[in-house]
């Protein structure tokens, strides 16, 4: 089946005062119907850049320096601000950490809502609207939905402005939901509640998302797939069991390991990755995160690894998958020779 | 100093928020817990349900409107801000936002040897830089940082900064206000383990507010969990996730997501529902009613008392209390 989108190679970078930011460095992936896409990884691994470029919301210095994004077999890159403005909102839409930033203070919120519906069907009535802005206030289950329609933002809470956000960005039934930490700045019960509220949207109007996190969390209770992101690359991405189970990649299980899970063992201390990522000015010529990865040899420091499939859908980007890695202190040792190049 | 005397206890720490109009925020309310030598009381709860003004109420930024704050067996609450002085260096505080509790002009040195200065602990230059620089190895920075300022940092660093200057001074209570909330998961654990370290160094009491229960549950000895400014439940920490006995407690730990594909797809637990009510005119009698599955009359009436229910484990609820 063809997917609903495929990135290959992205390159994505920000010219600075200090230098070039190289934020994304090669990124390939691909979303299929009805999968929910989970990207993980530190602060500055290039996250956001990623889904950022799908939209071609980079900002006056922010270039797609070189490679190809398809919606359903179709070029996005060297498509013009016009056509890509068809494509956000109506076939691609976006949430975003603090949905203040993205909501008009002085417009009431159904108003805003309302607007959306309009710029991509301009034929529909003023009742026919308002009706519209209702059945989604509903479907987000905002409490009093006829009473909701005249507040401005601030009267919300955080929990219901994001769900305000929710209803905007299904307004034209998207193919494809972009959400970049839409609940990092919630509370864990509302958290719980807009986490919930996706998935029940999801399969009512069926469109796939790509949920940008850092909370591994987060990651088991939504997601069918997760891509593993690490100074502008993906590290290692596999199918939801598999990355929790069989991580293939030293950064992966450095992130799992971190994390205390409900049964640590309170007299162990937890294992942090030491150290910090890399500069994006000046990022490492061969595996960004053989610094701080203690599994590292001298090829890692020169060359960056190529992915091997390790199992379907399920790849990495580590040396020590290669078949001359040192089996001595390998982690995959018996695995990761199995895989071959992609 | 007696080892049976816990380093904080605090009994009916009330602090309320003038609203205007005659109104008033019951920001906290009755909050009473004891922390003894060397453990880590861990405080938890939803935005907005009072734990950062309990511990600002503790270490008196806020007067506290009623209550009791003992250090050792000092009465601190009575003491004005002047005759707190003396007391103050025992207690010092690391905050959620390592970006803004630095001040921006001010190098890591000047940061981190405040305290000291403050409280006049240090004559001469030489002895201070010797402080600063053996502190500034013991939370993994060195010497060429004290120069810098702290924007120079990353929030893992700057926090180190925090942990630094609340250290200096040798206090016998920390007070970490979500001292991780902000930092990279792989970080986190950095932090975590650097205060353990301390923790088991110098015998240091915690009290730990964090949002994270998987990593309250790790840090913590004792947890209070805490609604609309009144504590609910405290057990051992272990006890939190094994039984928990408060339907709010039960609430949040279903609405927690799970590390774990496996687990986390068994459990789709009714989390809770509807937002926190406003602590300006909280609910009657039991102030969790409104979202509790299980309220009766009575819990609308009657404001339960936290209750022992057996090895120190105590809860307020009408339902489990009889
Ligand atoms: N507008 C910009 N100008 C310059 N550099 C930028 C800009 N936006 C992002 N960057 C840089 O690009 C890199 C990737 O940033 P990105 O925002 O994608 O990280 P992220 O993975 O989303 O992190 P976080 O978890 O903190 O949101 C970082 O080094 C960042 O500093
Ligand atoms: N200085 C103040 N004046 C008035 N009200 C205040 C003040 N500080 C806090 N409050 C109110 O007191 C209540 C408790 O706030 P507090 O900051 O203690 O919560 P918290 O549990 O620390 O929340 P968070 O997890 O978001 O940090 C809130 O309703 C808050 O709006
Ligand atoms: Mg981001
Ligand atoms: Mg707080």
């Amino acid at each position: 089946m063809e997917p609903i989108l495929e990135i290959r190679d992205l390159n994505t970078s920000f010219l600075t005062s200090s230098g070039e930011v190289q934020a994304v460095r090669g990124v390939s992936f691909k979303v299929e119907k009805g999968q929910t896409i989970g990207i993980v990884g530190e602060s500055g691994s290039g996250k956001s850049v990623t889904s950022l470029s799908i939209l071609k919301l980079l900002g006056s210095t922010g270039r797609i320096k070189s490679g190809s994004i398809r919606l359903h077999g179709e070029e996005l890159i060297g498509k013009t601000r016009k056509e890509m403005r068809q494509i956000r909102g109506r076939r691609i839409a976006m949430i975003f950490q603090d949905p203040m930033t993205s909501l008009n203070p002085l417009i009431p919120v159904g108003e805003q809502v309302g607007e959306m519906i309009w710029a991509h069907d301009k034929s529909i009535s003023k009742e026919e609207r308002r009706a519209r802005v209702l059945e989604l206030f509903e479907m987000v289950r905002i409490p009093e939905p006829v009473k909701r329609l005249k507040s401005f933002p601030h009267e919300f809470s955080g929990g219901m402005r994001q769900r305000v956000m929710i209803a905007m960005a299904l307004a034209c039934k998207p193919e494809l939901l972009i959400a970049d930490e839409p609940t990092t700045a919630l509370d864990a019960s509302i958290q719980d509640q807009i986490l919930k509220l996706m998935q029940q949207l999801q399969h009512e109007i069926d469109m796939s998302i790509l949920f940008i996190t850092h909370d591994l969390g987060v990651v088991a209770e939504l997601c069918t797939h997760v891509l593993v992101m690490y100074g502008g690359l993906i590290m290692e991405e596999a199918g939801i069991d598999d990355i929790f189970e069989r991580p293939m990649h030293p950064y992966t299980m450095g992130l799992l390991d971190s994390i205390p899970g409900l049964h640590q063992d309170k007299s162990q201390l937890l294992k942090p990755i030491p150290g910090s990522p890399p500069d994006m000015i000046h990022p490492p010529k061969g595996c960004p995160f053989a610094p701080r990865c203690s599994y590292a040899c001298r090829v890692c420091l020169e060359e960056l690894p190529p992915y091997r499939q390790v199992s379907e859908r399920h790849r990495s980007m580590c040396w020590m998958l290669a078949p001359d890695a040192p089996s001595e202190g390998n982690p995959f040792k018996g695995i990761g020779s199995k895989g071959a190049v992609i | 100093m007696n080892k049976d005397v816990p380093v904080l206890r605090v009994q009916d720490l009330t602090k309320h928020f003038p609203a205007g109009r005659g109104k008033v925020v019951h920001a906290v309310d009755n909050v009473s817990f004891q922390i003894p030598r060397g453990k880590t009381f861990g405080l938890v709860g939803e935005s907005g349900c009072g734990k950062s003004t309990c511990a600002r109420t503790i270490i008196r930024i806020y007067e506290p409107t009623g209550g009791k704050v003992y250090l050792g067996h000092d009465d601190i609450s009575i003491l004005s801000q002047k005759e707190l002085l003396p007391h103050r260096q025992r207690m010092q505080m690391i905050f959620q936002d390592p970006y803004a509790s630095l001040n921006a002009r001010m190098t890591v040195h000047d940061i981190i040897a405040e305290p000291l200065r403050a409280h006049g602990v240090f004559a001469s230059r030489q002895e201070e830089s010797e402080r600063v620089n053996d502190m500034l190895a013991q939370v993994g920075l060195n010497r060429e940082h004290a120069s810098r300022y702290a924007h120079e940092f990353s929030g893992g660093q700057r926090q180190r900064v925090g942990i630094a200057r609340a250290l200096i001074i040798h206090p016998e209570l920390v007070i970490c206000d979500e001292p991780i909330s902000a930092l990279d998961v792989s970080i986190q654990a950095q932090i975590v383990n650097m205060l353990r370290k301390f923790q088991q160094e110098q015998a240091l009491t915690y009290l730990f507010i964090a949002h994270d229960l998987s990593m309250v549950r790790y840090v913590s000895d004792e947890v209070g969990v805490m609604y609309l400014g009144q504590l609910v439940e405290t057990c051992a920490a272990d006890e939190i996730y094994a039984t928990p006995l408060h339907p709010y407690t039960q609430g949040l730990l279903a609405a927690i997501p799970i590390p774990d594909p496996k687990v986390a797809r068994e459990k789709r637990a009714a989390g809770l529902e509807g937002d926190l009510p406003s602590p300006i005119d909280p609910p009657s009698g039991c102030r969790f009613h409104t979202r509790c599955p299980h309220a009766t009359e009575r819990c609308k009436a009657e404001v339960p008392s936290l209750k022992d229910v057996g090895a120190g484990h105590c809860v307020a609820c009408h339902l489990i209390n009889d």
